[in-house]
């Protein structure tokens, strides 16, 4: 347990001492959501219509930025053979990897989420079900994106095929987190949705941290 | 200075045995049918021109690759039964130096000791960055320091890392010819206390029951 912990602790440091990775991604997500709102002008019926789907393309997306980084720095100076060769099961810190990612690319995006859907009209109920989904749904998104990032490590012109990989495998969260802010503003009942979602999490929770630590075993061979 | 590093002498002798290895890259044959086996206190030198295996040979007794025939053991046991145990007792430096550039040399040996379950305080670690010349550098981010330097701070790594089988890819690049003698004394100490090396290099090295591999 505690290696999980010094993990965390040791991939925030790193992020820490190198802000303006983590920066870009967020700045992105605030950049790319406000575009459309000045885009189409101030049509506020369109606007609140379309936000949901934007948020969360716009979440896809930035989180998408922040995965090389998962694996490929470590990769790159031999420190994933050291995390391999401790004494320490490979998914323990995999796992933690995935969580830092999350804490760094994720939560802010959940925290920023209602800044921004102000922009798009959104009304109270709506930004706290927009909230709650992408507190569900995004470390989904980690999750998934930690085994396209461990697949491509390695790989020439590995991000962009990284994006190949994993924007399909987002489809399904992306279709219940837009679709429950959705739901709910026209006023239908949005459980299915949250379901789903929490599915998705557990699922992706319970074997995915195993995928990803073989598919990085598979890379430093 | 070694007051605080147990000896591995106590423990029943170790040795670490590999039988009939093979190993394949692309479509090369590297080598086939490589038997070595090294007790505690000895130093095996793997020898031979560039490409011709060494590399592959020490990531192949670390468990990193899988042999393409062939098994190693540490002690009674094949290393692909309880990994977790074999990686315990062992130290791996490859040829990339596995220090993360943004953090110091202290927050990098702390950060390893952690994962490594080795409980260290930070006095120790200081002592063994200062053992090595990096006294007033310790705070620095490692990006700061030249190649040898970080060479020295793999050094202290292998004084704090507690382990019993070193595995060392060309553990004496970039090093001037002092840090060389520290570190021929690093093994030693480590070879006097019981420990087992395995490494390579194109230098003659003056290390006592020393075995070489030509590989």
């Amino acid at each position: 347990m505690s290696a999980l912990f010094t993990i965390i602790h040791r991939d925030l440091l790193l992020v820490m001492r190198r802000k303006s990775e983590v920066l870009t991604a967020l700045f992105f997500f605030v950049v790319v959501a406000s575009l459309f709102p000045l885009g189409i002008g101030a049509d506020a019926a369109l606007l609140r219509k379309i936000a949901p789907g934007v948020l969360w393309v716009a979440a896809l997306l930035s989180t998408l930025l922040g995965l090389h980084r998962m694996f490929a720095a470590d990769y790159q100076d031999g420190a994933l053979e050291q995390l391999a060769l401790a004494p320490q099961p490979m998914v323990i810190l995999v796992t933690g990897k995935i969580i830092a990612h999350w804490i760094v690319c994720g939560l802010p995006l959940v925290l920023l989420a209602p800044l921004i859907g102000i922009q798009f009209d959104l009304d109270t109920s709506s930004l706290y079900i927009l909230m709650l989904t992408l507190l569900l749904g995004t470390p989904v998104l980690s999750l998934l994106g930690s085994v396209g990032a461990a697949l491509t490590l390695g790989v020439r012109g590995g991000s962009v095929l990284m994006s190949l990989l994993i924007l399909p495998l987002y489809i399904p969260v992306l279709i219940f987190g837009a679709g429950a802010v959705y739901a709910n503003s026209v006023g239908l009942d949005i459980s299915g949705h949250f379901s789903l979602l929490g599915a998705l999490l557990i699922l992706a929770l319970a074997f995915i941290p195993w995928v990803s630590a073989a598919a990085v075993k598979i890379a430093i061979e | 200075m070694t007051d605080h590093f147990s000896s591995f002498s106590n423990s029943s002798e170790l040795v670490l045995q590999a039988r009939g290895l093979g190993c394949v890259r692309g479509e090369r044959q590297l080598f086939s049918n490589l038997d070595l086996r090294l007790v505690s206190g000895k130093c095996l030198h793997v020898r031979g021109e560039n490409g011709v295996g060494k590399t592959s040979l020490l990531r192949l007794l670390t468990g990193l690759s899988k042999p393409e025939s062939g098994e190693v053991f540490w002690g009674e046991q094949s290393i692909a039964t309880d990994p977790l145990a074999y990686h315990r007792e062992l130290l791996f430096l490859g040829h990339r130096d596995a220090l993360k550039e943004d953090l110091s040399a202290l927050e990098n040996l702390l950060m390893y000791a952690a994962l490594d379950n080795v409980m260290l305080s930070d006095e120790k670690v200081l002592s063994a960055l200062w053992r090595f010349g990096l006294r007033g550098r310790e705070n620095l981010p490692v990006n700061c320091l030249s190649a040898g330097q970080k060479r020295r701070v793999l050094m202290a790594r292998m004084l704090t890392r507690q382990a019993s089988l070193w595995i060392l890819d060309e553990p004496f690049n970039a090093l001037d010819i002092h840090a060389v003698h520290e570190l021929q004394n690093l093994i030693s100490e480590h070879l006097e206390r019981g420990g087992l090396v395995v490494l390579t290099s194109h230098q003659e090295l003056s290390l006592p029951n020393l075995q070489v591999l030509d590989l």
